[in-house]
């Protein structure tokens, strides 16, 4: 019955992914509801990892139990809401193992994803490679055979702690260290499935590789671990979408992204975060760029509860380029902390930071950045500009940009601009014969005009839609 | 009668508590031009604001009907719907939304239905070619970085593109330097068939050069005060306002202006 009830719920809401397969999902394993030394030895076991990996999560988890909350850069808010650890489940698992053909996956989890349109885009040859995870476990990975003969990888983070052990070992924690923050150590302890990418040198993956994360059940944790690494001269898009269904309780997603981009290389990164506003998205993005690399983060921020995601590009050597173009939506009862760290460490990097944020009713966002130039980091160049939209009276958005120069000749530049959707604007357009709803999302779409442009032409129409789902109802 | 557009009737607005129009009647048919004329401050633009429903100008009394039907408790949408166009004093803009996806959606609004693409485009290709209007104009967001004149351009091809029964004209010759006047009058003056009434709002004389009205009124101190023929506006750009306002109220001479 739940199945048929909670896609009404959802609907209401103008969040069409709210629906569950609570009556068909059986869980072959999953651990006791909260966190313990024995949960975190527990998913290790069931897992039948190395005992460098099991060392590794145990030695998380006590950084996560010292490490206080996150207060001051790394987000301010999560104080004021009530996130109990012990009330999430921190594994389960539905399926074995990551199948390679559609048919073999689960006939619910395959209808879930169905019903988010994940083969049918793989079909279309839309993406160069699907990753599908379904609460803790990745259950679905394939890739292009012709990149696979090119020696591409695109596996499930699971598979290649086994599979791919030297490269693997060589990289995982590096860019994000347990000690990091709090939730950086509560997902090196609990962490499970997630995307492992290598793209050889020289090679440029022409389509994006998409992954698609998915909480189903009530009460979940999601601890997904990417970690992608793209060789010298080598370029690759990876894709992420995350979707859950609508509860009235909490689920805790808490991913940690690592990227290395070696000299010449370039890699784009892109979220589209749609979670239902009972998840908690606390999220640890990094990248360490390398000489004359590109890093590009496209992160859309629009559903969960609470967000706080900064993704950081490290500027490691001279030359390399780190953008951030970061858009946040915040409908009633949503905060969308959510910004982007540059770190110039060498001479001549260069660095972009856009960041739009649309708030509405009791909606509220905020920008939060930080700067940092090394000393010797000589012409660094960087630039952040933040723009936010208020919706109405009652929606709001703070920024609080944090700049730490440690180097005289440097260029740096910081614009910030807050407008309200004005009464001007909609008289023009509504004398124009657009509706007052036509006429704000229309506001709306010009101001997240600069991100969507960078999407590609799918994601973009996913985006549009999606913002034009969260402005139904917005006015009148 | 078979031709009436617009009856204004008695109508009085506030502008945040301020009585601004208080009692104007004016009645434009079909195929009629009537410029409206008057000091700074006499309410000439709110008049063009309260017809189009702008929410800050509040309507206190008397009847408008467009049609034979009363507007006044309609939406700017729908005004625009059934067939009325503002022209903008001060066109706002409007970043990221380019000037051909705005007049298409505007122009489906304005009909109710999904225009054919090349039936659009055609439309709107030849529009600006009348306007004198590069095409590249039309990959610009509305009204962004746009010059005087190009503001005022884009209101007349958003009349010629959404084709109204009745254009209001604020000011539109104001800011423009006389080549651009030049041409968005000829811009006007191609859009007007004998199905439009136009209201000509405008503070100075010059516009009525190119562009002839049939009538003149004189707004001052939210009334019209005086209506006569083109004649009138020729009086005033001799004379200034000075004489009608002493015919109107003795006393105030010297608080209006030479047009």
């Amino acid at each position: 019955m739940v199945a048929k009830v909670m896609p009404e719920i959802a609907e209401k809401d103008g969040y069409k992914f709210g629906f569950n397969d609570n009556d068909n999902a059986t869980y072959s394993y999953r651990t006791e509801k909260g966190l313990s030394e024995d949960v975190v030895r527990e998913i290790s076991r069931v897992k039948n990892e190395p005992q460098w990996m099991t060392d590794f999560r145990l030695k998380s988890y006590k950084h996560f139990l010292e490490k206080p909350m996150p207060t001051g850069f790394w987000g301010g808010s999560i104080q004021n809401y009530d996130l109990d650890f012990n009330d999430i489940y921190y594994y389960a698992r539905a399926s074995d193992r990551p199948e390679a053909d559609w048919s073999d996956v689960p006939e619910y989890i395959k209808d879930t994803f169905d019903k988010l349109g994940i083969p049918e885009a793989e079909k279309n040859s839309l993406i160069a490679g699907v990753g599908a995870q379904y609460d803790s476990e990745v259950v679905y990975h394939s890739i292009r055979a012709d990149l696979e003969k090119l020696g591409v990888i695109f596996t499930d983070t699971d598979s290649a702690v086994r599979d791919y052990p030297e490269i693997f070992q060589k990289y995982f924690g590096t860019i994000v260290p347990p000690a990091d923050n709090k939730f950086a150590a509560l997902n090196s302890a609990v962490w499970s499935g997630g995307s492992f990418v290598y793209v050889p040198a020289g090679v440029k993956v022409d389509i994006p590789l998409q992954a698609y994360f998915r909480i189903n059940k009530e009460n979940m944790g999601q601890f997904e671990r990417t970690l992608i690494i793209a060789e010298e001269g080598s370029y690759v898009h990876y894709v992420e979408g995350c979707t859950a269904p609508t509860y009235s309780t909490d689920s805790l997603h808490s991913a940690v992204v690592e990227i290395v981009v070696k000299k010449n290389a370039r890699v784009r990164y892109t979220t589209i975060q749609n979670w239902s506003t009972n998840v908690y998205n606390l999220v640890t993005k990094r990248a360490a760029a390398y000489e004359n690399a590109v890093m590009e983060w496209v992160d859309g921020n629009l559903g969960s509860r609470l967000t706080m995601k900064y993704p950081s590009v490290y500027l490691m050597e001279p030359h390399a380029h780190g953008e951030v173009l970061s858009l946040a939506m915040a409908s009633d009862g949503q905060h969308q902390d959510a910004g982007a760290k540059m770190v110039h460490v060498a001479p001549d990097t260069t660095s972009t930071i856009i960041s739009k944020s649309v708030s509405k009713g009791s909606g509220r966002t905020s920008y939060r950045g930080a700067l940092h130039v090394y000393p010797g980091a000589l012409r660094s160049k960087a630039t952040v500009r933040c723009d936010a939209l208020l919706l109405d009276e009652e929606s709001r958005s703070d920024t609080y940009p944090l700049m730490d120069i440690e180097e005289e000749n440097v260029n740096i530049g910081h614009e910030a601009s807050v407008s309200k959707v004005g009464e001007d604007q909609l008289f023009y357009l509504q004398s124009r014969g657009l509706t007052e709803v036509d006429a704000t999302k229309m506001i709306v779409n010009g101001f997240v005009e600069p991100i969507v442009k960078e999407l590609p032409m799918e994601y973009a129409v996913e985006l549009n839609r999606l913002i034009e789902l969260q402005m139904e109802g917005a006015v009148g | 009668m078979a031709d009436e557009l617009l009856k204004i009737s008695g109508l009085t607005v506030a502008v945040e508590g301020k009585q601004i129009l208080n009692g104007v009647d004016l009645t434009v048919n079909r195929g009629e031009v009537h410029a409206i004329m008057g000091p700074n401050g006499s309410g000439k633009s709110t008049l063009a604001n309260a017809l189009m429903g702008h929410p800050r100008y509040q309507v206190t009394g008397g009847t408008v009907r467009f049609k034979g039907e009363d507007i006044l408790k309609l939406s700017p949408d729908k005004r625009a719907a059934a067939g009325m166009f503002l022209a903008f004093q001060y066109p706002t803009s409007i970043p990221g939304v380019t000037m051909v996806n705005f007049l298409r959606q505007a122009m489906k609004a304005v009909r109710g239905e999904d225009v054919p693409v090349r039936e659009f485009r055609e439309k709107l290709l030849a529009t600006m070619k009348m306007l004198k209007m590069d095409e590249q104009f039309a990959r610009r967001y509305v009204n962004e970085g746009f010059s005087g004149g190009e503001k005022k351009r884009a209101e007349i091809l958003q009349m010629g593109i959404l084709d109204p029964d009745l254009a209001i004209m604020d000011e539109t010759d104001s800011g423009l330097d006389i080549d651009a006047l030049r041409t968005v009058a000829e811009g006007i003056n191609v859009l007007t068939t004998p199905k439009l009434g136009v209201v000509l709002i405008t503070h100075y004389q010059r516009l009525l050069n190119y562009i002839k009205p049939q009538f003149v009124h004189i707004l001052y101190q939210g009334r019209i005060i005086e209506s006569g023929g083109a004649d009138l506006a020729l009086q005033l750009e001799d004379e200034g306002y000075d004489p009608i306002i002493a015919k109107y109220a003795p006393a105030l001479v010297g608080a209006g202006e030479k047009a």
